[in-house]
């Protein structure tokens, strides 16, 4: 059985150690798309999270019967399975958000981060561990979406969650929003930054020379 | 361990037993969230009938956009062929389901508008100002795009010849191109266009290098021809003789 400093490896590691899109550079398709708001951002961490830990689960308890040979199309099958579950339930509960985020919510059965967690991870490693290294995984994820996603609404809206915090010209305030800030490809170069100021602190991180 | 998981029994029953889970995992969640998905979706069409009734700056929440559905905004059928009101042909009527009704469904030739039936009664629209003179006639209007069918909500002045808006709410045109269509920069183009020229015939166009002050053409959306097609056809047909435009021309709301 994992101790409790195990778990919390798993746990906590992705945010800063491993995180998924700063150190494996995974998953940026969906990072440079739904960070305009700090909104949407947050469902799809949540949503991102949630599938992620559960596949992770599902995939773990079925590990050892899994034939290698069809082993991706099992994970796909769960993947998928999971991702309309979440769909459905943002389509009842939240009908506005889910328009926005679109086809994003779709597109999380390929999102690299889950597919690469219930492969290299969720495969051999027992269920509780497995839960929370995709919980973990999820938090990486959901840690770069919310810091880019509160930057890019801040200065390129003025506002946080829709509250206005930099009143803007048009409105009579003084701001001027930041156009750039709204397009996707300013993610793009914050998430590069992101990289850079983490592999700062983290040298090791750096990949050596080839 | 691994020899035995690897033989074609094995596999096969696995991926069986997968699938099996999986898909009564997603029909229940299906099942289970519909009627709360199907409110959602009909909050979300009244939300957009008062956009095109210019009305929904008085609704900001659920509660008021049923409250103002429910006082400015009516629901009348009408027959296609002849312009005239009739009554609701069943409780749970819908337009799209009887295009494949044999009681109500009639073929479309000769058109490129992208659908092969539609239904021989429709729905539109009445809006009511505050007191209570019929201000805007709303027409769903439906058309392939480039991808599929786009749905909208026709807005037209009570001279059943002034458009004042086009808001489509269900298509799957590519964002950032023909999702543009929903571009409220875009849609404002539509205010203030006319439908019929002087002979009677439907005369707007969706075209390229619109001049200023022509109130027949609306700008293309540039990188989404076929859109701009799409959006042209229904129009077309919708306007025409096969759509609403025997009822456009009777004027039935002011009798």
């Amino acid at each position: 059985m994992a101790d409790t400093k195990e778990m919390k490896k798993a746990l906590f590691g992705p945010i800063i150690d491993s995180n998924p899109i700063a150190l494996h550079v995974l998953g940026i398709c969906s990072a440079l798309a739904i960070t305009t708001k700090l909104e949407t951002a947050l469902v799809m961490s949540l949503a991102l999270t949630s599938v992620c830990a559960f596949s992770n689960l599902f995939i773990s308890m079925i590990r050892n019967h899994i034939p290698s040979s069809v082993r991706i199309i099992v994970q796909m099958t769960i993947i998928a399975s999971l991702v309309i579950v979440v769909d459905q339930i943002l389509k009842a509960y939240s009908y506005e958000i889910s328009k926005q985020l679109s086809v994003f919510v779709g597109l999380i059965i390929t999102n690299c981060i889950v597919m690469g967690r219930a492969e290299a991870y969720a495969m051999k490693s027992p269920p509780m561990m497995s839960l929370l290294d995709g919980i973990g995984n999820g938090l990486g994820y959901s840690f770069i979406l919310i810091v880019i996603g509160t930057i890019k609404e801040l200065f390129g809206f003025g506002t946080i969650l829709g509250f206005e915090i930099l009143p803007l010209v048009q409105n009579g305030g003084w701001y001027q929003g930041n156009g750039l800030l709204i397009l996707p490809f300013s993610s793009f170069i914050l998430i590069g930054l992101m990289i850079w100021a983490i592999r700062t602190i983290r040298p090791e991180q750096v990949e050596p020379k080839e | 361990m691994s020899a035995k998981k690897e033989t074609l029994g094995k596999t096969v029953g696995i991926v069986v037993a997968v699938c099996l889970a999986c898909s009564i995992v997603v029909s229940s969640s299906a099942v289970g969230l519909r009627s709360l998905q199907q409110s959602n979706a009909a909050l979300d069409k009244k939300t957009n009938i008062l956009s095109a009734a210019g009305l929904i700056e008085m609704a900001s929440n659920k509660k008021e956009i049923q409250e103002v559905f429910a006082s400015r905004v009516e629901e009348k059928f009408i027959d296609l062929a002849t312009g005239q009101y009739v009554d609701k042909p069943s409780e749970d009527f819908d337009m799209y389901k009887a295009a494949k009704d044999p009681d109500f469904m009639v073929r479309v030739e000769g058109s490129n508008v992208g659908f092969q039936r539609r239904s021989s009664v429709a729905n539109v629209y009445h809006v009511k100002d505050e007191a209570g003179e019929i201000a805007r006639i709303i027409l769903p209007v439906h058309g392939s795009g480039l991808w599929d069918l786009m749905y909208g909500f026709l807005a037209l002045d009570n001279d059943g010849q002034t458009i004042r808006e086009l808001i489509y709410y269900q298509h799957k045109e590519t964002p950032g191109l023909g999702a543009e269509i929903q571009n409220p920069a875009w849609q404002d183009k539509w205010d203030g266009k006319k439908i019929f020229g002087v002979d009677g015939s439907v005369e707007i166009a969706v075209k390229k290098g619109v001049k200023a002050g022509d109130v027949y053409a609306v700008d293309a959306l540039s990188g989404a021809t076929l859109t701009s097609n799409g959006v042209q056809n229904t129009l077309q047909y919708w306007a025409g003789e096969n759509g609403f435009g025997t009822y456009l021309k009777n004027q039935s709301w002011k009798s």
